[in-house]
């Protein structure tokens, strides 16, 4: 971001300094709490960051008041559809992820799963409450199947409430629940899929070359299972066991027309010899050091994609090697310094391989991979990677190309633009029960980062993350979000838990910026309970937000100067038939007049058109949706005529695209219909 | 230790949704007494005094082994925190640095959501004192003796070690340290019942997943530092 290196220096050294009188604080308020007796009360957490609470910002999502159905609300450029409590078996549960089929909403809750009828998005009516408790209950949907990921310890295969107490056990179930939803008001429970770690997520692959199957790529990262309870699971290290279930993701064949057949199809290993990847660029912390050491004249050298600095001594000796080398004596000439810098490499490589380093172990799992069949990618967040994969074969996906990066904690989860050109990964930083967007927290911690695809490498711009102060009791950090359509644009909505959710306008890789909000003040004001959006994602004109403790939101946006009617018009008129945001959908729009308005809309806020023709352009097509035959088309024709004229310099692929639109309007009568995959 | 109350759901619950969905949600096909998209207050009220029914009977679904994993946790963190706060007067580099700012961040917030967890259910809860490298944590005497944990004469050699030296010392404790900490959630994990409250599991997990993959980051900043060191001989 624009912080200068120096603020972020201080920043460090702030950080700390500061969590040491924290943690004292921490211990003399727990020694209080201790003195005053048993079933205190847990007011103990306030002391860690008070200065959360008085950030110095006029952010209205500053100092909502608490409550669980009845906390304060701040909204910005978005509406609030409605707000519906959880159904009683799933009240005090964690709702987790999302998925949608027809217009059905399919809420995952550690409890189970809820389907709600959003036909009506004021008035979500629940289809099916199917208790059968497991975390994290992760869904995903495809035909006529339903997918349900358990990972935790206490889930039953035949969905009993009573848990698993015992460390071995035949009735355990980690791994993939599958239903059958052709009747959606009565899902029925066909199969399972066990796995040795379990299913954290999972995301599911229609390959289109093969109509018989689908695939779900399971991520597990809970510890593995004893063999004593799935043959076959070790959880060795792979020197002493290459068949260890660490290191590795499982891929589920489901045939469709018998999916109690569904059975794992291989364990792709898509981090071996992931050793150390380049950087994705420096830190500005990184950069600030290495600038310092620069400008004193230290020796800086590239190894392996990155800038290491040798430190003044060591550097010393190795000149004075030099200098005994050629028989010299004294100090150390210019000409030592460059037979220095061109021998360190060798010297270094020569070292290396005298005392035979092993491989560094990269990730040993992932925590979700977002699948893009259009663009035969798919992107995975892996512990400390971010992967780029390669998808033409599903049951042996390839890796590209991978990222690291010294202010990511954990990689979570993905998300390309609608072209491809870009992907975001975020990092849950502290798992997402922690509260990491306090005023004291780094902006480039817990956050997005932002990166363009370039010859089938990833490049770091920018980083992006709520940019409003949360309390202590608040947990926040990235989490789960999805494209909103709009045309010519790349638009997210995004989940962070009690952050609440955020739009952002990312088009710009290089500077992200907020358009919309929506957030609820903690769900206790005394102590952090797990609360806010765990999932919110665009589905076919609204954006429908999973709350943890609240159950489900549905917002819709409202015009602002970011982002117009014309421009939401056209993003709802994007549809789809189901939605798994971890199987990415490509978007496409038919030709309407929102679309075409839409990107007028766009050129006229980049100044991309003189203001004369985009005033002219928008007569005419006032003109053209009144008018009936030949009128209509012929006005339609001459304008798009014109238009493509008109495209030239840097506007000109969006001028193209509009010209486009306007020319399928003159030649279609009616609208088509929507969106591809 | 694992109660539940049953009828006392029961009970608040139909009080709670006596206008929304008590026993459509099994049945699944009666949406006509769905919930409400504006719930009234009432039902907001019950609603709400359902949810703190069953937060409060979840904390009581644990076992000694989760209770001693979180006081064990306790102590093995705030010595992360004992090596952590050396970074800035050593002379880390900016590295190390950086994984010490976070760990600071992020285990100073562990042990506060340990020691609630361990307060909201009535246990013992381990007082965190920090002096220099004197650490003091109140309970058991194996709170000081975790997995892992380095022993006093490590840390008075890591203290006095500055620049690449301490680089190279706290990376190796760390990674170590981290190590132990793993060692603690498979131990957990493998016992009867343990791990099985939500906040718990997610909790452990949570921390071998992250100190897993800060193991593989630590891992790499040290064959790095030591190839750079490798390189004067």
């Amino acid at each position: 971001m624009e912080r200068s290196t120096s603020h972020r220096r201080t920043l460090a050294r702030r950080l700390l300094g500061r969590t040491g009188a924290l943690l004292l604080s921490a211990g003399l308020v727990g020694a209080a709490g201790c003195a005053s007796a048993s079933g205190g009360p847990a007011a103990t957490d306030e002391a860690v960051a008070p200065a959360a609470r008085t950030a110095p910002t006029g952010d209205p999502r500053v100092g909502l008041e608490a409550g669980l159905l009845d906390a304060g609300e701040a909204t910005w450029n978005l509406n609030v559809v409605s707000e519906t409590p959880p159904p009683e078996d799933f009240v005090g549960k964690t709702n987790s992820d999302l998925a949608f089929k027809d217009h059905y909403a399919i809420q995952g809750n550690y409890n189970g799963f809820q389907i709600w009828d959003i036909s009506d998005p004021s008035e979500p009516s629940l289809v099916v409450g199917y208790v059968c408790p497991a975390s994290q209950s992760d869904v995903s949907v495809y035909g006529n199947l339903l997918f349900v990921s358990a990972e935790g310890l206490g889930s039953r295969l035949d969905c009993g409430t009573q848990g698993v107490k015992e460390q071995v056990s035949a009735d355990r179930i980690r791994g993939i629940r599958i239903f059958d939803i052709s009747d959606i008001e009565h899902p029925k429970y066909v199969s399972n899929v066990q796995t040795c770690r379990g299913s954290h997520t999972h995301s599911v692959l229609v390959d289109p070359d093969d109509p018989e199957n689908v695939y779900v790529y399971i991520s597990g990262q809970a510890p593995v299972r004893p063999a004593e309870e799935l043959a076959g699971c070790s959880g060795a290290s792979p020197s002493e066991d290459p068949n260890t279930a660490l290191f590795r993701i499982e891929v589920i064949r489901v045939p469709l027309a018998n999916p109690e057949k569904a059975a794992i199809v291989s364990s792709p290993r898509i981090f071996e010899n992931l050793v150390a990847p380049p950087q994705h660029g420096l830190a500005p912390e990184d950069k600030a050091e290495l600038e310092r050491a620069r400008a004193r004249g230290a020796f800086v050298f590239d190894m392996g994609g990155r800038s290491i600095i040798l430190p003044d001594r060591y550097a010393d000796q190795m000149l004075d090697s030099i200098v005994r080398e050629r028989g010299g004596e004294g100090a150390p000439t210019g000409a030592d310094s460059a037979a220095l810098r061109a021998r360190f490499e060798k010297m270094i490589a020569e070292r290396m391989g005298e005392q035979g380093d092993g491989p560094q172990p990269g990730p040993n799992q992932c925590h979700d991979i977002t699948l893009y069949p259009a663009i035969q990618r798919a992107g995975g967040a892996c512990a400390g990677y971010g992967l780029l994969l390669d998808i033409r074969d599903p049951i042996h996906p390839r890796r590209l190309a991978a990222v690291s990066d010294s202010n990511f904690s954990y990689w979570h989860s993905a998300t390309f633009s609608n072209d491809g050109s870009k992907i975001l990964f975020t990092d849950e930083w502290g798992g997402g029960g922690q509260p990491k967007c306090r005023a004291s927290d780094p902006k480039e911690w817990g956050a997005d980062a932002i990166f363009t695809v370039e010859n089938g490498k990833m490049r770091f711009r920018s980083y992006y993350k709520l940019p409003a102060a949360q309390t202590s009791e608040e947990n926040c950090v990235a989490h789960n979000g999805s494209l909103i359509p709009v045309p010519g644009r790349d638009i997210m909505v995004q989940a962070w838990y009690q952050g609440g959710v955020s739009v952002f306008d990312w088009t710009d890789p290089d500077h992200p910026k907020e358009i919309a909000f929506f957030d609820r003040g903690p769900v206790n004001a005394e102590t952090m309970e797990m609360g806010g959006s765990w999932s919110a994602y665009w589905y076919n004109g609204v954006i429908v937000s999973s709350e943890i403790a609240r159950g489900l939101d549905i917002l819709e946006l409202a015009p602002s100067e970011y982002l117009t009617a014309n421009e939401i018009a056209a993003a709802r008129s994007a549809k789809l038939d189901y939605l798994n945001v971890q199987g990415q959908p490509r978007y496409t729009w038919p030709a309407t007049y929102s679309l075409a308005r839409s990107y007028l809309d766009q050129l006229e806020r980049s100044g991309g058109l003189p203001a004369a023709e985009i005033a002219a352009s928008r007569r005419e097509l006032a003109r053209a949706e009144v008018a009936s035959e030949p009128v209509r088309a012929e006005t339609l024709a001459a304008l798009a005529e014109r238009l493509e004229g008109r495209a030239s310099g840097h506007a000109a692929p969006k001028v193209e695209r509009l010209a486009e639109a306007v020319r399928e309007l003159s030649n279609a009568g009616a609208p088509r219909t929507a969106a591809s995959r | 230790m694992s109660t539940f109350r049953a009828p006392l759901y029961a009970a608040l619950a139909c009080v709670a949704l006596a206008a929304g969905a008590c026993g459509a949600a099994r049945s699944g096909t009666d949406t006509s007494s769905a919930p409400s998209a504006r719930p009234t207050d009432d039902s907001k009220a019950g609603i709400e005094a359902l949810y703190r029914a069953r937060m409060d009977s979840a904390r009581m679904r644990y076992t000694d082994a989760d209770v001693r994993f979180m006081i064990g946790m306790i102590g093995h963190h705030a010595q992360a925190l004992v090596m952590c706060r050396l970074a800035p007067e050593n002379d880390a580099g900016p590295r190390v640095a950086t994984l010490c700012s976070r760990i600071l961040n992020s285990q100073g917030d562990e042990i506060v959501l340990m020691q609630r967890w361990l307060r909201q259910r009535g246990e013992f809860v381990p007082q965190v004192t920090i002096d220099g490298i004197h650490l003091e944590v109140t309970g058991p005497e194996y709170v000081m003796h975790m997995p892992g944990m380095l022993s006093d004469e490590q840390l008075r050699e890591l203290a006095a070690a500055r620049g690449p030296d301490f680089d190279r010392l706290f990376l190796e404790g760390m990674i170590h340290h981290h190590q132990g900490a793993v060692g603690m959630v498979d131990k957990l994990f493998a016992q009867d019942g343990a791990a099985q409250d939500e906040a718990a599991f997610k909790l452990a997990n949570d921390i071998q997943v992250d100190q897993k993959t800060e193991i593989a980051r630590m891992k790499r900043m040290l064959s790095e530092l030591t190839s750079a060191n490798r390189g004067n001989r």
